[in-house]
């Protein structure tokens, strides 16, 4: 059995970070989990204590409160002394329409999927820096490749987020962390509940073994699962003069 | 949101509105109309159908485990597959499971399901030590064998009337190995097989998988499987590459024809009369689960599964009468399991008693229903009744006449008046609001 690792999760009850947080418990790895709900956190930190035998810390967040998540990092630091990976996976999917007439929602949109998530990856990034080790990986979304009529303000944010993290990358690729983009298609998670599903529709369990995955083997910038690379690649290709005026 | 929902079965096929709760302050949706709890939708029937289905997908944490009793708390859409998964290289195991590991907890307790080892072990609930009930007013009840009893007796075979389980706390099994020692005895007839069953009535696990298109003095030829766990320490399961049957066969799949040249093959294979082998908890528990959506070889018309359990009186007799008429009628059934059950248990509408019970699945259409209802008179006449988990199309007269304890069912629905919403296709066919 390899040794015990220790990984940091930001947003941990979402679907995507319960599934990849059973797997880590599995593996019997120390986990800090973080997220907004004090009761749903409760609940997964009992699930992964039945799962693992490493230890499950747990602490609550508030998406504005950047100084308190300075605070957190320094704390989840002292706790766990070595962090080998921190996933940071919150955040929400909202109304595009609401967002497209009212300026406050859209701002909240940038809040909880941009901002406070590149608050805790500045934290995470110089505590990893001093460390020379570890990894960083946030989730980021397909729907920031290319904005779209029907999703463009969630994907501003998550586009916003890839770039942030392919710098980040660059700029701790000599101090030996890796910095990874984890870029999900569709999920069918409580987040999603309102869409009708297709064949593109993939579980969170399967996002989470990618994740796991990608994280074990050092990967770069992952599409999850993989047939949305060229799926992604595609889509980017079309010239504006068609993009514009397709209903996408 | 709507969704088209049917049970294993395929049949009926309804739009029902979906709600998958994540947290225990929203799980009934705001509505006057029916409303049926619902796990991974295995039940064949019409039992967890309902205008409004609260599915409990994400309701799906374990809470706390004792590793010395063996107890796990968890919630209710946790399923065996999961626990499995989580335990067995602890080695434990589930304490009773049925042909499938792909159900949740929820769904074993309303169900109160029944496995190879009820003969010696019992239903599902005589492991379960607590259940969290969510009623649809928002109070949530502690039910055990003796705080909110009546509740318990209600709960654990009550098809998810009786409010939505969020949690339960029941005991796993101690194991030594992912595999179980198995003997396989041949019968040629009836009176063979019900010999053997009581032959081997001190083996924990035993089935039999039985011919129902063999006819006259080879009338219930069947293959006796019984077993142990193994003790070789080997915790190990080996997960084959299951198949999937991508979309629904067509109708000649599952003929009459195909059925009896499977049947003469699968009887034949086995040479000798008593034989010997090691197999994997999956293949002895769970051979079709192997093949993911199975329930397709019968087609887009659906099918369902007849199991009615007879008392040991008339079993032999009851049995032979059922037999004959299905070979008979040439509506055969691919699958045919026959087992000895144990005593009777003290919930209200739980299906086992002492006797004997036989599985059947059959392509569904007028000729099968017809049969079925035939075979209903027959069951009656002997004192027997049909399994609800299963059942899609039993009269209210039926289903009345053949659970004697119904009316201590009713009174705790009754009890408690907030439980009146709670309908499924299948509690509004059987009137199980009333009397």
């Amino acid at each position: 059995m390899s040794t015990p690792k220790n990984i940091v999760i930001i947003g941990a009850t979402s679907a995507v970070a319960q599934e990849t947080a059973k797997l880590f418990a599995a593996k019997n790895h120390n986990l800090f989990l973080v997220a907004r709900n004090a009761d749903k956190l409760a609940m997964v930190q009992a699930d992964l204590k039945v799962r693992g035998q490493g230890q499950v810390y747990t602490d609550t967040f508030d998406h504005k409160d950047y100084t308190q998540h300075q605070t957190l990092v320094g704390k989840i630091k002292n706790q766990l002394t070595t962090i080998d990976f921190v996933l940071v996976a919150h955040g929400s999917l909202p109304d595009q329409a609401v967002c497209e007439k009212d300026f406050s929602a859209a701002l909240e949109v940038m809040e909880i999927n941009f901002l406070s998530v590149i608050s805790f990856l500045t934290g995470f990034a110089n505590v990893l820096d001093v460390q020379g080790s570890g990894t960083i990986g946030a989730i980021s979304s397909v729907a920031g490749d290319r904005g779209r009529k029907s999703n463009y303000i969630y994907g501003s944010a998550k586009g916003a987020l890839s770039v942030f993290l392919e710098g980040l990358r660059n700029r701790l690729y000599s101090k030996g962390v890796n910095v990874l983009v984890i870029k999900p298609g569709f999920i069918d998670s409580p987040m999603t509940a309102h869409f009708k599903k297709g064949a593109l529709w993939a579980s969170p369990q399967k996002i989470a073994k990618g994740i796991v995955c990608s994280y074990e083997r050092q990967c770069g910038i992952v599409y999850l699962p993989c047939f949305w690379k060229p799926i992604m690649c595609i889509i980017k290709a079309i010239p504006d003069f068609i993009f514009k005026r397709l209903s996408l | 949101m709507l969704r088209t929902v049917s049970g294993w079965g395929q049949y009926p096929q309804i739009k029902a509105e979906y709600t998958e709760p994540v947290d225990y302050k929203h799980v009934y949706p705001e509505t006057d109309d029916s409303v049926i709890p619902r796990g991974l939708g295995r039940s064949y029937g019409d039992s967890a159908l309902s205008q409004n289905i609260i599915g409990t997908t994400y309701l799906n944490h374990f809470l706390a485990f004792d590793t010395a009793t063996g107890a796990l708390t968890c919630q209710a859409g946790v399923s065996f597959e999961e626990i499995i998964h989580v335990f067995l290289p602890r080695g434990w195991f589930l304490p009773v499971t049925p042909g499938t590991k792909f159900i949740t907890v929820g769904g074993a307790i309303a169900s109160d399901v029944h496995g190879k080892n009820h003969h010696a072990e019992g239903c599902f609930s005589e492991f379960v030590s607590s259940i969290k009930l969510l009623l649809p007013d928002g109070t949530i009840l502690i039910c055990t064998k003796t705080e909110n009893s009546e509740l318990f007796r209600a709960t654990c075979g009550g098809m998810g009337l009786t409010g939505v389980i969020l949690e339960a706390t029941f005991a796993l099994k101690k194991v030594n190995s992912a595999y179980i020692d198995q003997k396989t005895f041949k019968a040629k007839n009836l009176e063979h097989i019900f010999a053997l069953f009581e032959e081997q009535q001190g083996v924990t696990y035993s089935v039999a998988w039985i011919d129902c298109l063999a006819k006259n003095k080879k009338l219930g030829r069947s293959l006796l499987m019984v077993g142990e766990h193994a003790d070789d320490g080997d915790l190990d399961l080996k997960l084959g590459k299951a198949l999937s049957v991508p979309v629904n066969a067509p109708d000649w799949t599952l003929s009459p024809m195909n059925i009896k040249i499977f049947n003469t093959l699968y009887y034949n294979k086995v040479l000798r009369a008593e034989s010997s082998q090691k197999v994997s908890l999956n293949t002895f528990f769970y051979p079709l689960d192997q093949l993911h959506h199975w329930n397709r070889l019968y087609g887009k018309n659906g099918f369902t599964q007849y199991q009615f359990v007879l008392p040991m009186e008339s079993g032999l007799e009851g049995m032979r009468e059922v037999l004959e008429i299905i070979a008979e009628s040439n509506n055969a059934s691919f699958l045919a399991v026959l087992k000895l059950f144990g005593k009777e248990n003290e919930n209200y509408i739980s299906f086992p008693f002492k006797g004997y019970t036989l599985a059947l699945d059959f392509k569904l259409s007028k000729k099968t229903l017809d049969m079925l209802n035939r075979l209903d008179k027959i069951v009656l006449h002997h004192g027997g009744r049909v399994y609800l988990t299963k059942d899609v199309r039993m009269s209210e007269f039926t289903f009345k006449a053949s659970y004697p304890r119904y009316p201590e069912f009713h009174n705790v629905l009754k009890k408690y008046p907030v439980l009146e919403n709670l309908n499924s296709l299948q509690s509004k066919r059987l009137g199980m609001s009333h009397l």
